[in-house]
């Protein structure tokens, strides 16, 4: 391969050229990157345009299919306690959720990020809830949660405090499910660190020499460097709120008196309960909409508030450090 | 002052991240009498390690085993050879509609599960795939967006003229991608094997709505139904628990180096 690489320069640049022509045209990459194609038609691209149909469709699983216009959108809106209960319950969780989850998360990789003895040990302790099942999750907390035998109440009892029966009350069951969702969230944790890793150390350096103190040093830049890794874990977090479903089939089962019915069960009960297809695909359209419109409105947001440091690019070789200090770190 | 500080808050926090995951290994080998006692046992005074034989056996979760290691196996062999493929067809070739394709091979990462997951049921109910384990099994042939990303980024790092090279030399396009893309490519494909035995492993609510019979479970689903049976105590539930989490928590422990770095790559570039 060499022998023929070195023989004749000319010749290999009229090669080049003819590759570099190549790369276009043809039905080579048509070929490579069907099986996307193809899957993505079959399973995304098909079912998302059927599932908008059958939104205008009365479609029970078995039985006669009626077309009924808007009638399951008119439904939701006029006609359905449940729709309602479900989308406050979810709104609560998100407002509760999302802001503690990226608080935690930044605290966490702050901490991580120190210069400590040990941090891959730490590391690892918060991260690995997050590597088990959703189901084993569930099931650790509702032991966790148990209001007489519990170890949380029990943990709580040393110092005096007498802790509620968790999962069967109204009040405390929502709450339950934040401390239980935030537990395996570790990977918005690395995410935040590398993010913090990848902050350029003489920022910090002129910044002490122009006087600031480390709380200013976190308002003036760890903060402002940040916030395209915040804005990130924003919308992933807001996303995974309307998607939860797991801890609440597993944990309350929506119970008690309906306190934890998130969205995301009620669409799943419309559907594999109850068999309404048509009704539920105009529940999930709906929540998708209302996904969209948040994290729409996060980006537009995000031009006031994210910072995007042009520095970083013009200065590869620096990032690439950072990066692989991020890696061994 | 500060490292006191930063050591006892990681101290305290590792603590309360561990404690519920301590806690289910040490409920899982306890006796049914030191079970439910207030103040709890934390460690138990007799090791009770046929719990978890006991559990086993509550339900077919052998059964469950090979149903679930079928689905891993033939789900992570299908990203692995798809993903491969499509990454290497955006990351090397230039053709019509590249970009335009590309940018929806990114938003379909954000289109929710639930929007689809209607349709897709009836799809397989259509083709009567309902109740086996092609559902969990097939899709993933035809590749997944976010490692097709991952995947794509790599190779974008891997310079050209080792294509060229070979294709001088008469190779095709498939040898090159064979021969010379794919051995360098190794970090990468072992992050995407590792997230997709993972994801699969731990699935839940695939299993959930695809599978009807208790022949077809996977261990997420068998677990799962443990809760509201009656008569299975604390400790199996437990045992089961914790034995199914072993894989995934084996395979952080030896992979931990490339799962972290490849989440914190998402992060940046995300």
């Amino acid at each position: 391969m060499a022998q023929t690489y070195l023989q004749n320069t000319r010749e290999q640049t009229a090669a080049l050229k003819l590759l570099r022509k190549r790369r276009w045209g043809g039905a080579a990459p048509y070929l490579f990157i069907f099986p996307w194609i193809f899957g993505f038609v079959v399973f995304t691209l098909g079912p998302l345009l059927f599932s908008l149909i059958i939104s205008f469709f009365d479609w029970p699983i078995v039985g006669k299919v009626t077309f009924i216009g808007i009638d399951n959108y008119v439904e939701m809106f006029t006609d359905d306690p449940m729709f309602w209960k479900s989308l406050s319950v979810t709104l609560k969780f998100a407002v509760l959720f999302v802001p503690l989850n990226i608080v935690l998360a930044l605290a966490l990789a702050m901490l991580l990020n120190q210069k400590v003895r040990g941090s891959a040990i730490f590391r690892t302790a918060f991260y690995l809830p997050s590597v088990i099942s959703g189901v084993a999750l569930a099931m650790i907390w509702s032991w966790v949660y148990s209001g007489e035998y519990g170890i949380l109440n029990y943990f709580l009892s040393l110092f005096g405090i007498q802790g509620p029966d968790w999962l069967n009350d109204t009040k405390w069951s929502l709450v339950a499910m934040v401390i239980a969702s935030l537990w395996g969230q570790g990977s918005m944790m690395l995410i935040f660190l590398a993010g913090l890793k990848g902050i350029p150390k003489d920022l910090y350096e002129s910044a002490s020499i122009d006087g600031a103190g480390k709380i200013r040093q976190f308002f003036s830049v760890t903060i402002p460097m940040i916030t395209p890794t915040i804005l990130f874990n924003l919308i992933t977090s807001i996303i995974a709120a309307f998607q939860q479903l797991t801890l609440a089939l597993l944990l309350t089962g929506g119970g008690p008196m309906k306190s934890t019915y998130f969205y995301a069960m009620y669409m799943y009960e419309n559907a594999f309960k109850y068999y309404k297809m048509g009704y539920s695909a105009a529940n999930a359209w709906f929540m998708f909409l209302i996904v969209l419109v948040l994290t729409f409105l996060v980006f537009k947001s995000s031009e006031a508030w994210v910072f995007y440091e042009g520095e970083m690019k013009k200065n590869p070789q620096k990032k690439l450090k950072a990066r692989k200090g991020g890696q061994t770190g | 002052m500060r490292k006191v500080i930063t050591y006892t808050l990681l101290i305290v926090f590792s603590l309360l991240f561990i404690a519920p995951l301590f806690w289910a290994v040490t409920t899982a080998l306890k006796s049914p009498q030191e079970l439910y006692l207030f103040p709890p046992k934390w460690i138990p005074s007799e090791w009770k390690f046929s719990n978890f034989a006991e559990a086993w056996n509550i339900q077919p979760f052998n059964l469950f085993l090979k149903n679930t290691v079928t689905v891993t196996a033939l789900s992570t062999l299908g990203q692995l050879i798809s993903c491969t493929l499509v990454a290497y067809g955006f990351a090397r070739f230039q053709f019509k509609g590249r970009d335009f394709l590309f940018l929806i091979v990114l938003a379909t990462m954000m289109i929710p599960w639930e929007v689809t997951m209607i349709p897709q049921y009836m799809e397989f109910n259509y083709l009567g795939w309902i109740n086996t384990l092609k559902p969990l099994i097939v899709p993933s042939w035809f590749g997944s967006a976010y490692y097709i990303f991952l995947l794509r980024q790599f190779i974008l790092t891997l310079p050209r003229e080792l294509d060229e090279a070979a294709t001088i030399d008469g190779a095709s396009k498939l040898t090159v991608l064979f021969r010379i893309i794919v051995p360098l490519m190794g970090p990468s494909l072992i992050l995407v094997g590792v997230f997709q035995v993972m994801s699969c492993w731990n699935d839940y609510l695939g299993p959930l709505i695809f599978l009807n019979d208790q022949t077809k479970y996977t261990l997420t689903l068998g677990l799962s139904q443990f809760k509201g049976m009656y008569g299975v105590d604390m400790q199996s539930i437990m045992a089961i628990t914790c034995l199914i989490s072993i894989p995934p928590l084996a395979i952080f422990f030896f992979a931990q180096r490339y799962i972290v770095g490849g989440i914190a790559t998402t992060g940046i570039k995300g």
